[in-house]
Order: C-alpha cells, then sequence, then structure tokens
C-alpha cells in the first residue's frame, strides 16, 4: 500500500494560496457577517414595516410627533440604530461586491468603492448624531409642541 | 442563477433607498415642519406604489437570503434549494398580498 499525501496538508506553495497573505480572513468574515446582519434585519425591518406602516392608521400617522414618540423611548433609539449600522454595512458590502464583480478596470473598481464608503460613512454618521441629538420635545415659538411622552413644561 | 440576480438588483435598490430613507428622517433634527412636509411626499397615491414595490423587493430578498443561508449551513441545503425557492415565492406571495392589500388600502383609501 503507497500512502498518498492529501494535496491540502501542510504547507500551502505561495502561488497556490488563495487569500493575499495580508489581507487576513477579511473576505470570510465579510461573508460571514452577511448571513448574520441578514437574519438579525429580517426581525428588524419586518418590526419596522409592521410597526410604522401596518398598525393603526398605518402611513397617515407618520409625522414629527410619531418619530418623537418612538425616540423618547431606549427601545426605539437602540432598534432603529441596530438597523441603521446592520443595514448599512450590510449594503455597504453587498454593492462593494456589485462593483468587485462588474468594473473592471482598476482605477474605476477604486474610485466607485471611495465613493460608496465616503457615502455610507456620512448615512452612518448623520444617523447616529440624529438618533441620539434628537429632542422630541422642541420649544417652537415658546410653545411646547404637544406629546403625551414629554414632561410638561 | 435568477433568484441570484433577484437578490443583486433588490439589493441595489433597497440599499440606494436606505441612503434616502436616513436623509429624510434626520429632517427632524431640522426642524418639525420641515420633517413633516417631506413625510408628505410618501403619502401621495404614486409614493404608495413605489413604497409597495420596494416593500416587494425587501420582502423577497429576505426569505432568499434566508435561503441563502439554509444552503450554505444546512448539511441539506444544497440538496433542496430548488424546493426552497419555491417556498420562497410562496412565503413571498402571501406576506406581499397581506402587505400590499393593508398598505395600499391605507395609502389609497382617503383619510
Amino acid at each position: 500500500m503507497t500512502a498518498i499525501q492529501s494535496p491540502r496538508s501542510g504547507k500551502i506553495a505561495p502561488q497556490y494560496k488563495r487569500s493575499g497573505g495580508s489581507k487576513g480572513n477579511f473576505e470570510m468574515l465579510a461573508w460571514l457577517f452577511m448571513r448574520l446582519s441578514g437574519v438579525v434585519l429580517v426581525v428588524l425591518i419586518f418590526g419596522h414595516l409592521f410597526v410604522n406602516l401596518l398598525v393603526g392608521e398605518g402611513i397617515h400617522a407618520i409625522d414629527f410627533g410619531f418619530v418623537a414618540g418612538k425616540w423618547a423611548d431606549p427601545f426605539w433609539q437602540f432598534w432603529d440604530l441596530a438597523m441603521l449600522w446592520l443595514a448599512m454595512l450590510h449594503g455597504t458590502n453587498g454593492v462593494r461586491t456589485i462593483i468587485n464583480d462588474y468594473a473592471e478596470k482598476d482605477a474605476t473598481r477604486f474610485w466607485l468603492k471611495v465613493v460608496l464608503y465616503a457615502a455610507s460613512a456620512v448615512i452612518v454618521i448623520l444617523g447616529t448624531l440624529v438618533i441620539f441629538t434628537f429632542n422630541p420635545c422642541p420649544v417652537v415659538d415658546g410653545v411646547q409642541l404637544p406629546g403625551g411622552f414629554c414632561p410638561a413644561p | 442563477m435568477w433568484s441570484w440576480v433577484g437578490h443583486r438588483i433588490t439589493g441595489v435598490v433597497i440599499f440606494f433607498f436606505l441612503l434616502v430613507h436616513v436623509l429624510d428622517t434626520s429632517l427632524v433634527r431640522v426642524s418639525p415642519e420641515a420633517y413633516t412636509a417631506v413625510i408628505g411626499a410618501y403619502k401621495n397615491p404614486l409614493m404608495a406604489l413605489g413604497e409597495t414595490g420596494l416593500v416587494a423587493a425587501i420582502i423577497f430578498h429576505a426569505f432568499n437570503g434566508l435561503r441563502v443561508i439554509a444552503v450554505d449551513f444546512w448539511k441539506k441545503g444544497a440538496k433542496y434549494q430548488r424546493q426552497m425557492l419555491w417556498v420562497v415565492l410562496a412565503l413571498w406571495l402571501v406576506t406581499f398580498a397581506g402587505f400590499a392589500i393593508r398598505h395600499l388600502s391605507l395609502a389609497l383609501g382617503g383619510h
């Protein structure tokens, strides 16, 4: 009997390595992130659509007071923050994959991704700041806007 | 193959809507009037159709994404991928019909 060595055992000659070395296992982590965030996003987004569009008067109920009422509650602040970050990272990575697949020129790929990452960073930072610096009980022209969640003036 | 194409197209559509949706929601930080004015644009009948189309894309992307996860992580996932696509399409039809009836009757039904 001759023992046949498993081709994948031991060291792999550098020219056959699938990862670029310096990249580490970023692509595998990105792949895993898409699946983990995807499951969470199904719950977060279906919940978001149900509560905002299907309950009560649906879309007619949405105005400043509706958003203020939700974000007066840390539960919805956290819900929306998780949705913002997970959806933006999930979407940005998805579009990154599509750019890598279809933009053939190195320079085109590079610049499309620069635009993508810049846009995503702006949206994530803006959204995060809005959720946490938002005042659900503004005083307009000296009048406290009505809202059951606001302290009496 | 077509489910893969559909997954990409719906993904891109949802991503671009997400960018706009964060921007419009950010107007709550500007002023109550600014937000209410812009959100009013979402309440006209044409936009109601757009929202319904967007949710159709979201529901497909959600269920097909769960199917992709099942193909990748479930031992028999690859074997049953075709049957799971039919399950995805059936769930899509039921969920979308439920959403469309409720949302369109609210949005178009007058107020």
